[in-house]
């Protein structure tokens, strides 16, 4: 019996289209900095951390420790920060999630955003850090709104990740 | 029961190898973020170097990005000046009989100006070629201020090059590649410029503090003497801005330094002129050396 053209049924979505998805959009986070906004601050949430948590979060064996490499990299590229930056920073990130995973089996999402924010807060300060090292000398006060501005936003950016998903695995 | 987990694989040695060799990747990767930060710190140049390189292989995906976005604005800009032309050409005719009379005081106001800038002795006459590019974007989310600049050697632009907009002083080139180019603003933390107090000339540091404000450091000792509403211009001293460029108005005055308003607003900024690098006048060579210098060694 010949099957509908369009049936879903007993087919496995593409392995690009399963591992694309997630990296594709948490490089395209990464390049928010070329949007038109020119900030006398900094305020604009660190997106593809954002993204890189949201995913993740969402689904703990996505990604191995090792991408935090080329995606910090790209990330690096367009970010501002020295490079290297968050080639460190997104790595630890992902390795202290695997470590996370073993103790904290069962997560709700309330803990997940409460694990986030400590994460972002935690990237942000070492990337001040890290900016203050190589030449700048900001006061950590100005980073405050920003670390706000981005914890309030990753309940969006985790609910746009299950978007995806959904699209992911369809 | 929880998810199976890759991270938990059990007995099978090929699957506890490939979780052990992605760790030791992991590991291998932050070292090597870790070496590339530690070269920012002790070897900016060497540093600069490499991401220039990399920049240049992303600046594809940069100017696609962009372009992308901007082509998207235009698209939005224009279905809403559709909308409002109505009103707009209601507006715009009211704009235009109030700017005749405006017009008319510019004139006078020029004629003042021309005075008055040759009063404070600004040079008027701006040597070299110039580079006029957009503005495209802002580092929002990191604590260093950069911009980005759509042009780049192509256009003549080279490292170091000051840039300003129609308002004032915006900052300085420290990456030029081939098509856009990364520009340090004056509100950076690293960033310094000598100034002086149009009205009387006294000289002054303009250091960023990475919020959008600047602080005016006096060179002299003794009280802060700049006043909310002072307004300061490029002294030209030790080079790359050439004197008599507008930077910034005072606002506030603590008691050691005051604070100051860069009068290039970076959140509106849309064109900026690049201009070629001032070279400070050399001082006069230093008096001959009373002694004859050392005979050879045989």
């Amino acid at each position: 019996m010949a099957r509908h053209p369009r049936s879903r049924i007993g087919k496995a979505p593409s392995t690009l289209q399963r591992q694309g998805i997630p990296i594709a959009s948490t490089m395209v986070a990464s390049m928010m900095p070329l949007l038109p906004i020119v900030s006398a601050s900094p305020a604009m949430p660190p997106w593809g951390l954002l993204l890189l948590l949201g995913w993740r979060m969402l689904h703990r064996n996505i990604w191995p420790a090792w991408l935090g490499f080329p995606l910090g990299l790209w990330d690096d590229m367009f970010s501002g920060q020295p490079l290297g930056s968050s080639i460190v920073l997104w790595t630890l990130t992902l390795m202290g999630l695997d470590m996370l995973d073993k103790r904290m089996v069962w997560r709700e999402f309330n803990e997940e955003w409460g694990l986030a924010a400590v994460m972002i807060a935690a990237a942000l300060i070492l990337g001040l850090i890290i900016a203050n090292l190589t030449g700048g000398d900001t006061d950590a006060v100005i980073i405050l709104p920003q670390i706000a501005i981005s914890v309030l936003a990753f309940p969006m950016v985790a609910r746009a990740c299950a978007v995806f998903d959904a699209w992911r695995l369809r | 029961m929880a998810p199976p987990s890759p991270r938990r694989p059990g007995f099978s040695r090929r699957a506890q190898f490939g979780l052990f060799t992605g760790y030791v990747a992991a590991i291998i990767g932050a070292m090597i973020g870790l070496l590339l930060i530690i070269t920012a710190r002790f070897d900016p140049a060497g540093h600069s170097a490499i991401q220039g390189f990399l920049r240049d292989l992303f600046s594809p995906v940069s100017a696609a990005g962009r372009s992308f976005v901007r082509g998207g604005q235009t698209a939005t800009d224009n279905v809403g000046a559709y909308f409002d032309a109505a009103s707009k050409n209601q507006a715009m005719s009211v704009e235009l009989k109030a700017m005749r009379s405006r017009v008319i005081k510019g004139d006078a106001e020029a004629l003042e100006n021309a005075r008055l800038k040759t009063m404070l002795r600004l040079i008027e006459a701006e040597p070299g070629p110039h580079v006029t590019a957009r503005i495209v974007s802002s580092s929002g989310s990191s604590s260093r201020r950069y911009a980005t600049l759509g042009a780049g050697t192509r256009h003549g632009i080279q490292i170091g090059q000051p840039v300003r907009g129609p308002d004032g002083l915006i900052g300085r080139v420290i990456y030029a590649g081939i098509i856009a180019s990364q520009i340090l603003l004056i509100s950076d933390t690293d960033n310094v410029v000598p100034a002086k107090r149009a009205s009387d000339g006294m000289p002054a540091l303009i250091v960023g503090t990475g919020v959008g404000l600047l602080e005016l450091r006096p060179l002299g000792a003794g009280s802060n003497p700049f006043r909310p509403g002072d307004v300061f211009v490029t002294s030209g001293t030790g080079g790359i801005y050439r004197p008599g460029i507008a930077v910034a108005i005072a606002v506030k005055q603590d008691r050691d330094i005051s604070f100051a308003r860069p009068l290039a607003n970076p959140a509106t900024l849309d064109f900026a002129i690049v201009e070629p690098e001032y070279l400070a006048p050399l001082p006069p060579p230093p008096p001959a050396p009373l002694v004859a210098p050392a005979p050879k060694a045989k």
